[in-house]
């Protein structure tokens, strides 16, 4: 009798401390003042790149300041994932890194610090950043959700030796220009331009700039979804033509999704790419500095400026602080050390993009010629996408209506303005009621 | 403190009280009533915890308009009442529309799915019944699939399925000149049978198992009767193989059903988070609807849904299968 009792009692407590732990879990992170837990996004060529070129700065923030940073470097396809889970459960870093277009969409949860003056105030005031930059910080009219910590554009790269071959003697400046040089690449057996066709952001990305250049935006004045209007099908008609009707893009890039355009560039199959700050993936597959140039995206006109002349959306990642942190004071603290001077020309420089700080976009570093084009693209002809809450669902549907577009272009299907227009339309239903 | 235990023929134990123990009746037998209960405490409560509570929570979640607006704060969210199901079942709006498409792909892939899971598993299990050289190392082999992590797998058959650098186009278009161009297989509607070969691939070694263990069972006596009465392999397996094997395929039917039905994983790691439209299955769908969209609510009513519809065909399954079997043992 004496035993059963006994293991009633035992199986009783164990089943009652497994129940405790299990709800005690995860309650330790970040709440001391001499720590952070920082989650930074994968710009390296790697998570590992990352770490290298972050943790000697953290190291250097501890000694200066006695706070000790955990990093954690995050892939891109788990980030947003991670920092929604973050929110919903209140458990998250005390600074993170967020994708700029992010911004809006995050700033509505309400779980992210507001960056008001007297914030910004700690980091050394609002003005030390470019404006376009600050674009991308959330809904215009509200203060700002997080600061800007790297600065991208996109721009043409192309391949020297293929563009020789092919007899190219200048970098295209306009769309019908690419479209020739992408058939005399043809004619030469070469992909004419590389798109990843599967990749939602980046579909994105380059149908938000062509809507520009035909007079659209994808949301009204007032924020709500505009996905069919004749400018918006257009520009998608227009990305998706280049493999549908110009044939300038190979078929086998409807699946792309992991930067395989760069490898086909790199590995001399594809002559063009538009990308954003691909120096460091050139160099890892081999490519050396000198075998690539780089332009300016096409417009319509020849000449990059403002409204139709828009070549590039402006891209870059956002600093925020989760405003669950119990070390508001610290996370203040790093976030200035990140966007001083000295840092922002340190990081900028091992990621090749750009400060969107004004005094570090000065140095030197940033003189150089295929800087310069990212640099003047931001200064002059590069346009935020939408600042609204909705952005990352307009991500996800247009961006999906751009892949299934692809798939009929490469499976040979037609690709027509209803056959576009229906797609958006899809779009635009699935999108939240207002 | 001696007990003598008896098994009747029926299987059931009887416990009898040893002479000392008779004089508290009462307490032992209320003890040895509440001794099961207590034992399966621990398993009960994290039952609660960890699938209940979620569950529960899931279905509140399906009647909030909990949207990226309220994540922060969940108890902030408002009541929507069933707004959601509306959306979701509404099969006229692109929403209920694509959910109704969702699933019925869903449905075509489990029922090929299960079925070519069984047939191969059942074929595999069957043949490798006779001893033979080599019997060993075949069975460990068709086991691999089911011994290696689902994401490194699948991610090999993501590589093998790539259009321009593919083995399965090197294979079927460079080597064999089959199509005039090489097909795709993540995209378009050929995803479909992409998907269907992965998940057979990784399925069915779970049918060879289970049945493989099933057949343990069938005294060998039976066979060697059959034969001397003249039945050959084909009436054998009909009649004494798959017969004795229908409890055992009961569960493995059911079992794979359900797992066919909810995965995640392999359309995931095959596809990433927008699957194709001939390839979007019901759990990637719902996974979209929430996550992608920030839209958990709607997300929520869909999983119950899901659930729901899970709930009634294990149901009408079992009710089906056990009275047929209960009529036929008589």
């Amino acid at each position: 009798m004496r035993r059963i009792r006994a293991a009633v009692t035992g199986a009783v407590t164990l089943s009652l401390v497994l129940t405790a732990t299990a709800c005690g879990g995860g309650e330790d992170s970040g709440s001391s003042p001499k720590t952070l837990t920082y989650w930074a996004s994968n710009q390296g060529a790697s998570l590992e790149v990352d770490k290298k070129v972050l943790q000697p700065e953290l190291d250097q923030f501890e000694k200066e300041t006695g706070i000790k940073v955990k990093l954690e470097v995050i892939p891109w396809s788990d980030l947003l994932n991670r920092i929604l889970t973050a929110t919903t459960s209140g458990q998250g870093p005390d600074v993170l890194n967020i994708g700029n277009t992010w911004s809006a969409s995050l700033q509505s949860t309400g779980a992210l610090l507001p960056w008001d003056a007297k914030n910004f105030g700690a980091v050394g005031g609002k003005d030390r950043f470019v404006d376009s930059a600050l674009g991308s910080t959330g809904v215009p009219g509200q203060d700002p959700a997080a600061v800007p910590l790297y600065s991208m554009a996109y721009a043409l790269y192309y391949n020297k030796q293929l563009f020789k071959e092919a007899g190219i003697a200048q970098p295209p400046t306009t769309w019908d220009e690419v479209v020739e040089a992408g058939k005399k690449l043809g004619a030469k057996g070469k992909n004419g331009i590389g798109v990843e066709g599967s990749n939602l952001s980046n579909n994105i990305h380059q149908v938000f700039v062509l809507g520009k250049q035909h007079g659209a935006d994808f949301f009204t004045a007032d924020g709500r979804p505009d996905f069919t209007s004749d400018g918006a099908v257009a520009a998608v008609k227009q990305y998706v033509d280049l493999m549908a009707a110009q044939k300038i893009v190979a078929p086998g890039n409807a699946e792309y999704a992991q930067n395989q355009s760069l490898s086909d560039f790199a590995k001399n199959k594809t002559g063009m790419v538009l990308w954003q700050t691909p120096s460091q993936t050139f160099s890892a597959q081999g490519m050396g500095p000198d075998e690539w140039g780089v332009a300016p995206a096409p417009v319509p006109s020849g000449k990059p400026g403002t409204g139709k002349q828009t070549n590039s959306m402006v891209a870059g990642i956002n600093l925020a602080v989760f405003k669950n942190t119990k070390n508001l004071d610290g996370a203040l603290k790093f976030v200035k050390y990140m966007t001083s001077d000295e840092e922002q020309i340190a990081l900028n420089k091992a990621y090749g993009s750009v400060p969107p700080v004004k005094s570090a976009q000065q140095d030197a570093a940033f003189a150089d010629p295929s800087l310069a084009v990212i640099r003047d693209t931001l200064a002059t002809s590069a346009a935020a996408l939408p600042q609204v809450p909705e952005e990352s669902q307009f991500e996800t549907v247009v961006g999906t209506a751009v892949k299934e577009l692809f798939a009929d272009a490469a499976a040979g299907r037609p690709v027509t303005t209803e056959s576009v227009r229906a797609k958006l339309e899809k779009a635009q239903q699935q999108m939240p009621k207002k | 403190m001696t007990e003598t235990v008896v098994t009747p023929p029926s299987g059931r134990t009887v416990r009898k009280a040893a002479p000392g123990e008779a004089r508290t009746p009462r307490r032992s037998g209320r003890r040895r009533v509440a001794l099961p209960y207590l034992l399966l405490l621990p398993a009960l409560l994290l039952e609660l915890l960890v699938h209940l509570v979620p569950m529960l929570m899931g279905i509140t979640m399906s009647f909030r308009e909990l949207t990226q607006f309220y994540i922060r704060n969940w108890s902030e969210a408002p009541w929507t009442a069933f707004d959601n199901y509306s959306v979701a079942i509404d099969f006229d709006a692109p929403v209920g529309q694509a959910l109704l498409k969702s699933f019925l792909t869903t449905c075509t892939f489990t029922v090929l799915s299960v079925g070519l899971c069984w047939l191969l598993g059942t074929a595999a299990a069957v043949f490798l019944q006779e001893n033979f050289r080599g019997r060993g190392f075949l069975r460990t082999l068709f086991l691999v699939p089911y011994a290696l992590p689902v994401y490194a797998a699948v991610i090999t058959w993501a590589f093998m399925f790539q259009r321009d650098n593919g083995l399965v186009n090197h294979v079927l278009h460079d080597q064999l000149g089959i199509g005039d161009s090489p097909a795709f297989w993540l995209i378009g509607d050929n995803s479909f049978w992409a998907l269907l070969v992965v998940s057979v691939w990784k399925g069915w070694p779970f049918a060879f198992l289970t049945v493989m263990a099933g057949l343990q069972n069938i005294p060998r006596d039976m066979y060697e009767a059959a034969a001397l009465d003249g039945a050959g392999v084909w009436k054998q397996i009909r009649h004494i193989t798959l017969p004795s094997l229908r409890s055992v395929n009961q569960v493995l039917v059911l079992v794979l059903f359900l797992w066919t039905f909810n995965d995640f994983n392999t359309p995931f790691v095959l596809f990433g988070k927008a699957a194709p439209e001939a390839a979007d299955l019901i759990s990637l769908h719902i996974y979209q609807s929430s996550f992608q969209t920030w839209n958990f609510g709607t997300g929520s009513a869909m999983s119950v849904l899901l659930l729901l519809f899970l709930l009634v065909v294990t149901g009408v399954y079992l009710l089906l299968t056990t009275r047929g079997r209960k009529t036929s043992d008589v």
